[in-house]
């Protein structure tokens, strides 16, 4: 019983995690229709931002976490900027071939500036182990993940749903053209979520460095989960996207814990069989562009 | 009837060989006698050709996006390692057919997943597939010999009479002789009716319904028949090469694959040919100067042609060629992206 709950609590740190890793791309890929295969790139970037200031210059972890999401979005922004805003109108098509470019220049790059093993980031002693909880084996980390991300994904809820940016940012993508009609700058609105998301994948990858392992193969090896958690979940709201994390993280984690011989291909095959049931998502209700 | 006349007069004019693509394969066939010391990275670009070929064939001209169209080379190279590696069947020709018809079966049984729903959901279920089986050839290492792929793989002599020899003599022209015979076949599809009503989907799929195309029925026979030819290019890489291993079924196979046919073009049938060229002779370039991170050059060349626009550097490319070609036959180069359909 206890391993059972030890194990459904590390499959809901895994999902949040996962939520925080790909929830950037929920809105690219979801809201703003642009298939961004890179996303993973962002995460690398943050996970390796914090990695080098821990382990290099003995910056303490939580410090160096609020940097890995400002250095990711930085990054973001600058691409955003200088590349991405002119492929928004381009082809499905183009856009794969573009962000499949941006992935394996960043492998490249990483593997040319931090070498190709794989990277652990130095944890405070208070993260590491166990606690007790009601007889349930708690990782502390894993704990620590939860309250970050738990607390991440309710600011976000509340900042689309009660502030003035969230509502221009629904706005903009429930209807563009009607948005620009209303004095709504949406190509700003865009360039500052896309920074946004791709900060929260920063941070996700630092926080991930522990538990998915960070070398410079982590955006090949983890797109398909970041696309299957936005195309799972959907794009009409942000709950999609986090019980499909949630989903993910929980199977995921008992696949490999109990059926250990099935494979990673139970989670290709439910992928399968809910595009092809739900296209537009578990969640979705917005028809497809 | 004018119209009607008109349109089968274009189409046969169309299908006309012309100057420049005999020249292509007498050209190809010459490279095959003048370099017998490059017989093995000359079988590499006839096999990613024949690759590309297949990705045009549902990329170019039925407009599907595919993410995982090395699910088919993948299945294609186990089934000859197969075939070979228990002796079911030993004639190569014969074994490469049915690995092909192998992959067509695979191809026609996820075309129904993949007709379905817009590009993204095709992008993703391609790609699963594909995913799907790397996971499934790992877990059945007893068959497939897991990570460590098939091994101990013979070749018998082709139809019995021509061995493989070390220097990949045999397998180069081998692999130039069925290209060639795949590639007629695929021109003959192409330009036949068939192919008209499929690049009429690709570029509006509700007026092709309305005009009378049975739209789901020509896209699942396309891609039947790119998973064929996609087979058979898989079954060729185990047959020349005695190997068959998990990366078959990479992601990166199929990436690099849409490279290769945007470098080329796509739609016109040699896009895949002359893509598979330029791309392997850009990696041994890009592989001499960082043996290690050619792979940052690579995506760099991919960010660059979207950038640009594939459809401008095509223009920059045939610059050359068609003033050549100008001044002998007094029109464009045949071997050209049609201007309507470069998007």
């Amino acid at each position: 019983m206890a391993s059972i709950l030890t194990n459904l609590f590390d499959g809901v740190a895994y999902g949040m995690l996962l939520f925080v890793l790909a929830c950037g791309l929920a809105v690219t890929l979801g809201l703003m229709n642009f298939v961004n295969l890179a996303h993973g790139a962002f995460a690398m970037a943050g996970g390796y931002i914090c990695a080098v200031l821990v382990n290099n210059s003995g910056w303490p972890f939580f410090a160096a976490l609020p940097l890995a999401f400002v250095g990711s979005a930085v990054i973001g922004v600058v691409l955003e900027r200088t590349l991405y805003r002119h492929l928004y109108s381009r082809s499905h098509l183009d856009q794969v071939l573009f962000s499949i470019g941006l992935v394996f220049m960043s492998v490249a790059a990483v593997d040319y500036i931090m070498g190709s093993s794989r990277v652990f980031i130095k944890l405070p002693a208070a993260l590491e182990g166990q606690i007790d909880l009601f007889g349930v084996g708690i990782g502390r980390y894993r704990l620590m993940i939860v309250v970050i991300c738990g607390l991440l994904t309710l600011a976000l809820q509340l900042i689309l749903a009660k502030t003035r940016f969230g509502s221009r940012l629904r706005a903009a993508v429930d209807d563009p053209r009607a948005a620009i009609g209303l004095g709504i700058n949406v190509p700003q609105v865009f360039a500052f979520t896309f920074a946004f998301g791709c900060g929260l994948a920063g941070l996700g990858g630092a926080l991930s460095a522990e538990i998915l392992g960070l070398d410079p193969y982590f955006p090949l090896k983890f797109m398909i989960y970041f696309l299957i958690v936005v195309t799972v979940g959907g794009s009409s709201s942000i709950t999609g996207p986090f019980l499909a994390s949630l989903l993910l993280g929980i199977a995921d984690v008992a696949g490999k814990y109990y059926v250990p011989k099935v494979g990673p291909f139970v989670i290709y095959t439910v992928m399968i069989v809910i595009l092809l049931w739900r296209p537009n998502g578990l969640f979705g209700r917005t028809a497809a562009r | 009837m004018t119209a009607l006349s008109d349109v089968s007069t274009h189409a046969m004019a169309s299908a006309r060989w012309r100057i420049s693509e005999v020249a292509f394969w007498v050209l190809a066939l010459a490279c095959a006698f003048l370099f017998p010391s490059r017989y093995l990275i000359m079988t590499d670009i006839v096999r990613l050709g024949l690759f590309a070929l297949s990705l045009d064939l549902i990329l170019g001209y039925a407009g599907i996006v595919s993410l995982g169209h090395a699910a088919f080379f993948g299945v294609g190279a186990y089934s000859a390692g197969l075939l070979a590696l228990h002796g079911i069947i030993n004639e190569p020709v014969i074994a490469l057919v049915a690995a092909g018809l192998v992959a067509a079966v695979l191809g026609f049984l996820t075309s129904f997943l993949v007709i379905r729903g817009v590009d993204l959901t095709r992008l993703m279920v391609t790609l699963g597939i594909a995913l799907l089986l790397e996971a499934l050839a790992e877990r059945f290492s007893d068959i497939t010999g897991g990570t460590d792929g098939l091994q101990g793989i013979e070749m018998q002599p082709i139809l019995g009479l021509f061995a493989f020899d070390m220097f990949g003599k045999t397998g180069l022209f081998y692999s130039l002789i069925v290209l060639f015979i795949l590639f007629l076949f695929a021109r003959r599809v192409v330009h036949s009716p068939f192919g008209l009503s499929l690049r009429a989907i690709r570029n509006n799929p509700l007026r092709a319904a309305a005009i009378g195309i049975p739209v789901n029925r020509r896209l699942i026979a396309v891609y039947t028949l790119a998973a064929f030819y996609a087979g058979i290019a898989g079954a060729l890489f185990t047959q020349t090469t005695a190997l068959a291993s998990l990366d078959v079924f990479s992601f990166e196979r199929s990436a690099d694959l849409m490279l290769v046919l945007v470098i080329g073009g796509t739609g016109y049938l040699y896009g895949g040919l002359i893509g598979a060229v330029v791309f392997k002779m850009l990696q041994e370039l890009f592989q001499s100067i960082t043996p290690q991170y050619w792979l940052f050059w690579i995506g760099l060349v991919l960010v660059v042609i979207v950038m640009v626009g594939r459809a401008r550097i095509h223009s920059w490319v045939l610059v050359v060629p068609n003033l050549v070609i100008r001044q002998f036959a007094g029109r464009e180069a045949a071997v050209t992206v049609p201007k309507a359909d470069a998007s």
